[in-house]
């Protein structure tokens, strides 16, 4: 499991305190576990070799030897359900952007993971913002089906842990009528033929014919999802909408659905619930931004999580850059109604639980050790991530901003100009 | 020519015309044209008229003056429509309506100077898009005014986070992209039911990236027209800028000595009114090299940059721009998607202030504008973090007093300051958690939203008859 490069200074300078190098102590005066151990005051976690060992009170026996970190707050690492961190640069320059191909002929088969740079500054970031898995989805591009999502940690290294085809996109709505030629039924008649194409896949195209949707590649790609054994994230916003992908889920109890957006969940969050559909939200959404949206309300989330609804939080508003303030998102949906352990829920085991990253999201013995200590509530907006493990591993807490704030903190041009400063 | 021909001021004949409560519009014409005029410097004159509103005297609360003073256990009084005092112990005048706000935070009203809000509502559909008339890099022509729809419920979701004034801004397709204007965030059936009423006209101007992607790469040809690049659009402006003077001298002219009246255009009257120091710019304009040719650019003509807005790099010239005296409006943590965003920190609000340059919070979107106090909130925990400890209460300048400055207004609002708009926020605690929000905002000593009571929250039209009308956004 663990597949990091020392790269950085910082773990380079971990590494050399030898032996007890791999054990951890994380110490928080709470110590948001995330299971039915609740918040523990004065809490301890223990990590040894990428694993957490312990996880308890003050008392808790403490490896000799082991690097001690003290905290406000320690949590198990957050992951964002739902972001293009890592394979955005930057959004305009279509150079750097490997989340849509306009002009790819393929549409289901496009494998995100093929564009991920985890040197992208956005990783980072999102790491010192104490993100650290990221659920990564490609655009769409052609039609329905934008392809190929994976999950990866924000380690930034080369070999990070990254799973491809964790799940498939698909974005319905008004988003979906517009990418299938203009309507809802040519989105829906484009959604029963693709799925037809993929679930005949691959014996209609070793007879030589060809799909009335899907490529036979593409066929090949949506195969496990329209199957059932591949998770399917959908877009969709409006009730209609909703009840219209949770049709298709009744009809085809053998698919797995998380739906994405979801701005009005809240008026058919029973159904949901009956069906055990997850949704991702943004919790920000409050406007009627489309007819699709009339009914969005910061409410949403919290009236979701008590329909009984598995809720995960992101910030689709900047997925890319800022995928980190789902943590004000989160903290907004609590002074919105909802109940302050399920949004960091939202923001750790039920984006786990959507993607079946067992052993992720929780602070537990045997856990894998994505941990971060927090100087204070980890949902308030002054609140900041002093250190963050990946796999049990103590991460570099630099970042491209970091060294453009400190080389200008400290700007003194009296003998040389600026970039001779470095940080 | 007078200062008046160049800007829609009649004096303060508009905004002492009060007759109380009469609303959007329906008073008496408040503006008289006088014939001697070339031409009617206020063709579209605000109506707005403050609702009525009894004395309330607020006790018990955390006040924040916005002028860099905090209360504790403070009380301030709102009579008449204006501030009318602030202390630890005040007497409750006969009638006064008393809010014990104890545990509670009362502060000015927020003030964003960057919206699009009733020129991109919601909802965003096409019939909607009146913010950039992209026809041409220099339309200084066109008024943001007339494309607001005064029925964008976004302007309730923005009350409802404590802002009480706005600046409406053309977005930043153009170099020139127009007038922008200022409004008082009241419910009204015309957007002049919502102008701040005597505040001045403002200029939108756009650097870098957007105005050379929009015309030279326009339309998917390329090329398309100028400009293409950087170069391009400081020759666009300077290009303008002397039409204008030459168009400025021809009027200031003929006000002097009379003779045959020079012809006029939309787009000169709003360019030399900026010359005669009345239209106030707002530029768009990411990084710092871009905002140094631009305060030269402003010397060369003899006008003055007011605000920078988005200003992703003020960090880099702070100190230049102390020094020249522009306000930077930035984001708090906005950056990378797109490469004059690139450079983009989180602390740059507090190491702009600093550097004792003008700080300013803005949103330039529908959603950050409903929390700006949380943006500050991160803004200010950030710049803590690196050693800029700011008080709160100087942290506030960022979101009323600073913005107000930068629109002209900081004499009638901004702050607490007795004598001033009662334009004031009571807020459920500390502003600057994410916890907390808006219990009741009020401009002009009326209360415009009370999260409490239905009956005290706006629903605009649009939002009748439509699923979730009324909720609880």
């Amino acid at each position: 499991m663990i597949r990091k490069l020392m790269a950085s200074a910082a773990i380079v300078a971990v590494a050399a305190l030898g032996a007890s190098a791999q054990t951890y102590v994380v110490e928080g005066k709470k110590v948001w576990t995330g299971t039915d151990a609740g918040t523990i005051e004065n809490g301890v976690v223990v990590i040894r070799n990428g694993t957490i060992m312990s996880v308890g009170p003050a008392s808790t026996s403490k490896p000799e030897g082991a690097e001690v970190i003290s905290a406000e707050w320690v949590t198990p690492g957050l992951i964002s359900a739902f972001s293009r961190t890592g394979i955005i640069e930057v959004d305009a320059e279509d150079s750097t952007n490997d989340a849509v191909a306009a002009l790819s002929g393929f549409s289901a088969s496009l494998d995100a993971s093929d564009g991920f740079n985890p040197d992208d500054t956005a990783v980072d970031v999102s790491r010192l913002g104490g993100v650290t898995r990221v659920a990564v989805a490609p655009q769409p591009s052609t039609n329905l089906f934008a392809g190929q999502g994976f999950i990866a940690d924000t380690s930034g290294a080369q070999d990070t842990d990254l799973t491809s085809d964790a799940f498939t996109f698909i974005t319905l709505g008004e988003g979906g009528a517009g990418l299938a030629g203009g309507s809802r039924p040519a989105a829906w008649a484009q959604l029963r033929a693709a799925f037809d194409d993929a679930r005949a896949y691959p014996t209609r195209y070793i007879a030589g014919g060809e799909g009335d949707v899907l490529s036979r590649r593409d066929a090949e790609a949506l195969a496990p999802a329209a199957r059932g054994r591949q998770l399917i994230v959908i877009d969709a916003r409006s009730a209609t909408d909703l009840n219209a992908v949770m049709d298709l889920a009744e009809s085809n109890r053998n698919l797995k659905f998380a739906i994405l957006g979801a701005d009005e969940g809240w008026r058919v969050a029973d159904r949901l619930a009956k069906l055990k559909i997850p949704v991702i939200v943004d919790g920000f959404a409050n406007l009627p931004a489309s007819f699709s949206q009339l009914a969005a309300t910061q409410e949403n989330a919290a009236r979701l999580d008590e329909a009984g609804v598995q809720v995960a939080i992101v910030n689709l508003d900047d997925s890319t850059h800022l995928a980190r303030l789902m943590t004000q998102i989160a903290g907004n949906a609590v002074a919105n109604g909802m109940d302050w352990d399920d949004a960091m829920k939202a923001l750790t085991v039920t984006p786990a639980s959507i993607y079946g990253l067992s052993g992720y999201g929780i602070l537990a013995p045997g856990a894998h050790a994505d941990v971060v200590a927090w100087d204070g509530d980890p949902l308030e907006v002054t609140t900041n991530a002093d250190a963050v493990f990946i796999d049990g591993e103590p991460q570099d807490m630099t970042s491209r901003q970091t060294e453009l704030r400190d080389r200008y903190l400290s700007l003194d041009q009296t003998d040389r100009p600026y970039a001779y400063v470095k940080p | 020519m007078t200062r008046r021909n160049w800007v829609a001021l009649a004096a303060g004949a508009i905004f002492l015309a009060a007759c109380g409560g009469s609303g959007d519009g329906d008073g008496p014409a408040i503006k008289p044209f006088t014939p001697n005029e070339p031409f009617d410097p206020d063709p579209y004159p605000s109506t707005y008229v403050a609702y009525p509103n009894a004395p309330v005297l607020i006790t018990n609360a955390t006040i924040l003056d916005g002028e860099g003073a905090k209360i504790e256990d403070g009380s301030l009084l709102l009579q008449d429509g204006k501030v009318a005092a602030i202390g630890a112990d005040l007497e409750t005048p006969e009638g006064a309506t008393v809010i014990d706000a104890s545990g509670r935070w009362v502060t000015p009203g927020i003030i964003d100077n960057h919206s699009h809000l009733g020129a991109y509502p919601s909802p965003s559909v096409s019939a909607h898009q009146d913010g950039n008339e992209v026809s041409g890099p220099v339309t200084a022509e066109v008024w943001v005014e007339h494309g607001i729809w005064p029925q964008d419920p976004g302007f309730d979701r923005a009350l409802a986070g404590g802002v009480t004034s706005l600046q409406v801004l053309p977005g930043s397709a153009n170099l020139f992209g127009g007038r922008g204007i200022t409004l008082k965030n009241v419910p009204a059936r015309t957007v002049q039911g919502m102008k701040f009423p005597s505040a001045p006209y403002t200029l939108k101007m756009a650097c870098g990236e957007n105005p050379k992607r929009v015309y030279g790469y326009g339309n998917g040809s390329f090329p398309g027209g100028a400009p293409f690049s950087r170069m391009g659009n400081m020759a666009g402006y300077r290009a303008a800028w002397i039409k204008a003077a030459e168009y400025k001298r021809k009027w200031d002219k003929y006000s002097a000595e009379g003779g045959e009246m020079p012809s006029r255009d939309l787009e000169l009257d709003t360019l030399a009114g900026v010359l005669a120091g009345e239209i106030l710019v707002h530029m768009h304009c990411y990084r710092a090299d871009e905002m140094a040719q631009i305060m030269d650019l402003s010397k060369e003509f003899g006008y003055k940059v007011t605000a920078f807005h988005h200003a992703v790099e003020s960090y880099k010239i702070a100190d230049k721009l102390a020094d020249y005296g522009a306000c930077s409006s930035m984001w708090a943590d906005w950056w990378g998607f797109k490469m004059e965003a690139y450079d983009g920190i989180p602390e740059n609000i507090p190491m702009v202030h600093n550097a004792g340059a003008c700080a300013i919070v803005h949103s330039d979107s529908d959603i950050g504008i409903q929390r700006l106090n949380q943006e500050a909130a991160k803004a200010w925990a950030d710049g803590k973090r690196v050693g800029i400890d700011v008080p709160i209460e100087v942290a506030w300048e960022w979101l009323s007093l600073n913005p107000a400055k930068s629109l002209g207004i900081e004499e009638r609002t901004g702050s607490l300051k007795p004598g001033k708009m009662a334009d004031v926020v009571i807020w459920s605690g500390n502003p600057f958690s994410v916890y907390t929000k808006a219990d009741q905002v009020f401009i002009d000593g009326a209360l415009m939203y009370d999260r409490a009571d239905n009956s005290v929250r706006p629903v605009r039209d649009f939002e009748l008859g439509q699923p979730g009308e009324g909720d609880m956004k």
